[in-house]
């Protein structure tokens, strides 16, 4: 009882020293979250607003730009371009990301580090050096623009994250588990399928959402090189320049967001530090 | 110094990590220049002590005073203790003199002086010459020198180690053993050294606090300790001892007469009020204090006969087992070589006798 | 490598089975014992995939930003003239001068913001560590366009702030100033680009070994001067990592520029976009988006080359 009056007196002398807490800093995070989630609540928020332009006073509750995104033939359209998009993205990303993850992690190789730097290397080229480059490229090449060519834009930037969060799963868990396995007369391949993919399953999971997310968020490759069948973010692209259709963006915007945040959030708890151990305490 | 011999005090101390009590209502009374010890296994709350008295932690009640100042209201950076951390904590991006220097920022020295200072603390860890490198250039017992060299650098009243020799290897870690000591004779401050190796305790301190479950067992010199342990659990984690029951069959002053499980009749001195007539108690003896011989001793000393079961050949000397009837357990007997004093190898399942003397049998409460 | 080269070199010199045999024998031990022969096998999908996907475009890109455009081919001679022009015409370089300017002040901001938000979440955040990462880096991960999009909402000529501060009769009429500037650029950037400030920053000062900030408390450091002197310098690989991370892509943007920025706004990249969309001049945008890449490394190499010699002088 004594604890509990204390209140926060004593849970601040629990903590170290260098663990105290710190009120202004405390006060800064919420308000630093309040900046990153506000802005992008303001979709769903006028989504349902009864007016046209996203605006205060709000104007009473609708679901009608919802009813109206729905019928909206080229959105359902657009809508299945990206899923087939991401879903094969996040496939060869992925598989890829197994292959590289699973080398750089269990093998001594001279020049890993440069290697592994030029596979990384997408993440800091800007988004518009590549898209224009493979446009370039397939266009020379007589390749007509279609979904393939932004699947294969998408898979060179999604390849990066999925080596990134899958080394963390292949560094997680001791060799000596594949090793024992060899040892006890499994050969690679079965020793990989029996072994090795169940303990990195989460963090194999948690790549394909990411990879996905990305490749269905993705604007500015698709942007080059898609041709005539416009995945969604271009789709929404093209919506913009009408005012009038800009409530029906919003319900949109809104929808997509709410499936990001779930596939996003799912793949973050699998990929989390730990995942490997709860996986093992399953009876 | 006004108060020497109550240099440090903690009155009370404890320390509450949730439902957990970490250091439970310590109080001590270190002096000044003592090379304290606090022993006990992980867990047993020695690093929370220390932690404590370097301010890393307040205690959840009581008070520790350094030097007459209480201290709970001075955060780590003022107070006038310096610590050599456990994985000594050497600043990666800074070089040895830099480490060294870091903490004579605030003491406002010239140039030279700074030098000077860094130069002597240097030949003190036995470091000259080292000042450029950095901490990955350095080894275990390289580092650690630095440690000790960046704290007593600040000329501390207390220095606070937190098992500094854990990480280095046996033998290195002997000899830093040795020149801690003299180092601490040479600086003549209060060292506060944690440690979970007993050995090491015993070797360097003047006084060692053995702890379990947050509480000091026993404040004792390091023959104090191995000799008159008090409890069952100090004597158990210093060095080994064989444990019998037995119950007091009459005190007479300072001698109490005991029946003990299969030693029968036996003879100790009553160190305590518990040793009354008709109480269970435990007797404890070292293996060095009992000896092994083929015959019944004739000399006066105790005996009890029993069959040699095996043998533990330790290098310095050997642990010898034997079974004596009614004892629980084998009583470990140590002995130069396997043989008895007659000089005879003692063989496995041969008849032996144990002797020892009264006064090296210690009486203890039942735990 | 070599002794790969041997090997392929063997069956040609000797015929017959039996040699054929034992020269698979032997690829087959090299194999077994090269540890790095097998772990390149290993990772040679994926190598071969992103070279291929990464130095084709870029190698016909650079050969194209040679060339030059004939309505709708190309006169494949080669030429520095689009080079030429992108030194030459003042808008290119007030383009690019831009650019830097804006990804550099965004770049800035950023990290600054980030950097007391990861510092909380690496210090004195004890439980759910986990779901205060997640919460950070969400966002990012939900459309960029959709992100900066509603920014537009908010900052709109009658967006969020404006139709707010008039109806609280704040403010007559809507401040023009916050959409369509360079301003509405940046404080959209460092909003979409925070988890890349954040997560460098974050791993960074979790790194940092406890103890060595109670060393710093123990000689004698309060709470400032312990940032100063210790966490400030350990951190700065994250810091480095992060400001690479946002300026780098940040210099290529157009999304947030073409919706935000304005005239005023307008960057670089949406130059690049024109060039390949309705000025249809391949050649030229391939060349401005050489010249961005060449400035962006050469900054990039300056700036570590400059912050690892400044980390050099604090010791």
């Amino acid at each position: 009882m004594g604890d509990a009056q204390g209140g926060g007196a004593n849970r601040m002398r629990e903590v170290s020293y260098i663990e105290r807490s710190n009120r202004p800093l405390h006060v800064y995070a919420l308000m630093y979250l309040a900046f990153l989630y506000i802005p992008v609540l303001f979709l769903p928020l006028f989504s349902f607003n009864d007016a046209v332009y996203a605006a205060f006073p709000l104007k009473g509750f609708t679901t009608k730009w919802y009813e109206q995104m729905l019928a909206s033939e080229p959105m359902f359209a657009a809508l299945t371009n990206s899923i087939k998009v991401g879903a094969t993205t996040a496939l060869l990303a992925t598989v890829l990301g197994i292959f590289g993850a699973k080398a750089v992690t269990r093998y001594r190789m001279p020049g890993k580090q440069p290697v592994v730097f030029v596979i990384m290397l997408p993440l800091v080229i800007p988004g518009i050096i590549l898209g224009v480059a493979l446009l370039i490229l397939v266009t020379r090449l007589g390749i007509n623009l279609s979904l393939y060519t932004v699947t294969l834009g998408h898979i060179l930037i999604s390849v990066p994250f999925a080596m990134a969060t899958l080394i963390p799963r292949f560094e997680g868990f001791d060799k000596s588990m594949e090793e024992a396995s060899a040892d006890l007369g499994a050969n690679a391949w079965s020793t990989f399928w029996r072994v090795t993919l169940p303990m990195v399953f989460p963090g194999v999971l948690a790549s394909y959402l990411l990879c996905f997310t990305i490749s269905f968020d993705e604007f500015i490759m698709a942007f080059f090189l898609a041709g005539t069948d416009p995945t969604l973010p271009i789709f929404i692209w093209g919506q913009l320049r009408f005012p009038l259709l800009l409530p029906r963006v919003l319900a949109l915007g809104a929808c997509i967001l709410a499936v990001s945040f779930v596939l996003v959030f799912i793949a973050q708890w699998l990929a989390r530090p730990g995942a490997i151990r709860s996986l093992d305490s399953r009876p | 110094m006004s108060n020497n011999d109550a240099f440090i005090i903690l009155t009370g101390v404890s320390k509450h990590f949730g439902p957990v009590v970490a250091v439970d209502d310590i109080n001590l009374t270190i002096s000044g220049g003592e090379f304290f010890s606090l022993l006990g296994p992980s867990g047993c709350g020695k690093t929370t002590l220390l932690r404590m008295l370097a301010g890393f932690e307040s205690p959840t009640s009581g008070e520790i005073f350094i030097d007459d100042a209480p201290m709970s209201e001075v955060p780590p950076y003022q107070r006038p203790t310096n610590m050599v951390f456990q994985n000594y904590a050497i600043f990666p991006h800074l070089n040895v003199r830099a480490n060294i220097g870091y903490g004579l920022r605030y003491d406002k020295l010239s140039k030279a002086e700074l030098d000077r200072r860094i130069d002597e603390s240097l030949e003190m860890v036995k470091l000259p010459g080292f000042g450029t490198r950095r901490s990955e250039e350095l080894s275990g017992g390289q580092r650690q020198r630095v440690a000790l060299a960046r704290a007593l650098v600040k000329r501390p009243k207390v220095l606070l180690l937190d098992e500094p020799l854990g990480a280095l290897d046996k033998k290195l870690r002997e000899e830093m053993q040795l020149e801690l000591r003299a180092l601490q004779e040479s600086v003549g401050i209060t060292f506060i050294f944690v440690t979970h190796d007993q050995e090491e305790a015993l070797t360097l301190s003047d006084r060692v606090a053995v702890m379990a479950r947050g509480k000091a067992l026993q404040v004792a010199s390091p023959q104090q300790l191995y000799n008159c342990p008090v409890s069952i659990e100090v004597a158990d984690f210093i060095g080994q001892m064989n444990f019998i029951d037995a119950r007091v069959i009459e005190v007479e002053g300072e001698r109490a007469v005991l029946e003990a499980r299969g030693l029968g009749r036996v003879r100790a001195v009553a160190s305590a009020d518990f040793v009354r007539q008709g109480a269970q108690v435990v007797v404890a003896v070292r293996p060095e204090k009992l000896s092994l011989s083929y015959e019944s001793s004739s000399d006066g000393r105790c005996s009890v006969q029993g069959e040699m079961k095996t043998a533990a050949y330790l290098g310095d000397r050997s642990h010898i087992y034997v079974t004596v009837d009614g004892c629980e357990k084998p009583l470990s007997v140590a002995a130069q070589e396997v043989e008895s004093s007659s000089g005879q190898p003692i063989e496995r399942g041969s008849e032996v006798w144990i002797s020892w003397a009264d006064e090296s049998l210690v009486l203890l409460p039942v735990a | 490598m070599n002794i790969h080269r041997v090997n392929q070199a063997t069956p040609g010199a000797s015929l017959g089975i039996a040699s054929v045999t034992s020269w698979r024998g032997k690829l087959r031990a090299v194999f077994l014992r090269s540890e790095a022969i097998r772990g390149y096998t290993l990772l040679s999908p994926t190598l071969v995939v992103m070279m291929f996907g990464m130095c084709a475009p870029f190698a016909i890109m650079v050969a194209v930003s040679f060339w030059t455009q004939h309505a709708f081919d190309f006169d494949t001679t080669f030429t520095l003239g689009r080079y030429q022009d992108v030194i030459d015409k003042p808008i290119y370089m007030a383009l690019m001068l831009r650019s830097l300017a804006i990804s550099g002040a965004c770049t800035v901001v950023t990290v600054l913001l980030a950097y007391p938000m990861a510092y909380y979440v690496a210090f004195h955040v004890h439980r759910h560590k986990l779901i205060w990462i997640i919460l950070m880096t969400l966002p990012f991960w939900t459309s960029y366009l959709l992100r900066v999009f509603a920014w537009k909402v908010i900052l709109g000529f009658n967006g969020v702030i404006n139709s707010g501060l008039k109806g609280l009769g704040l403010i007559e009429q809507p401040l023009e100033f916050l959409l369509y500037s360079p301003t509405a650029v940046v404080i959209t950037l460092a909003h979409a680009w925070a988890a890349f400030a954040i997560l460098p920053i974050y791993v960074s000062l979790e790194k940092i070994d406890r103890s060595l900030l109670e060393a710093a408390t123990d000689l004698g450091d309060g709470p400032v001067k312990r940032f100063l002197g210790v966490t400030l310098p350990l951190s700065l690989p994250g810091i480095i990592a992060a400001t690479l991370l946002i300026f780098i892509p940040t210099v290529g943007d157009y999304v947030t520029p073409a919706l935000v920025g304005g005239p005023s706004g307008i960057m670089l990249a949406n130059n690049i976009q024109a060039q390949f969309g309705k000025v249809n001049d391949w050649p030229m945008g391939a060349a401005l988006a050489m010249a961005m890449m060449i400035t962006v490394a050469v900054i990039s190499v300056v700036y570590i080359w400059v912050t690892r010699k400044a980390a050099g002088r604090i010791v």
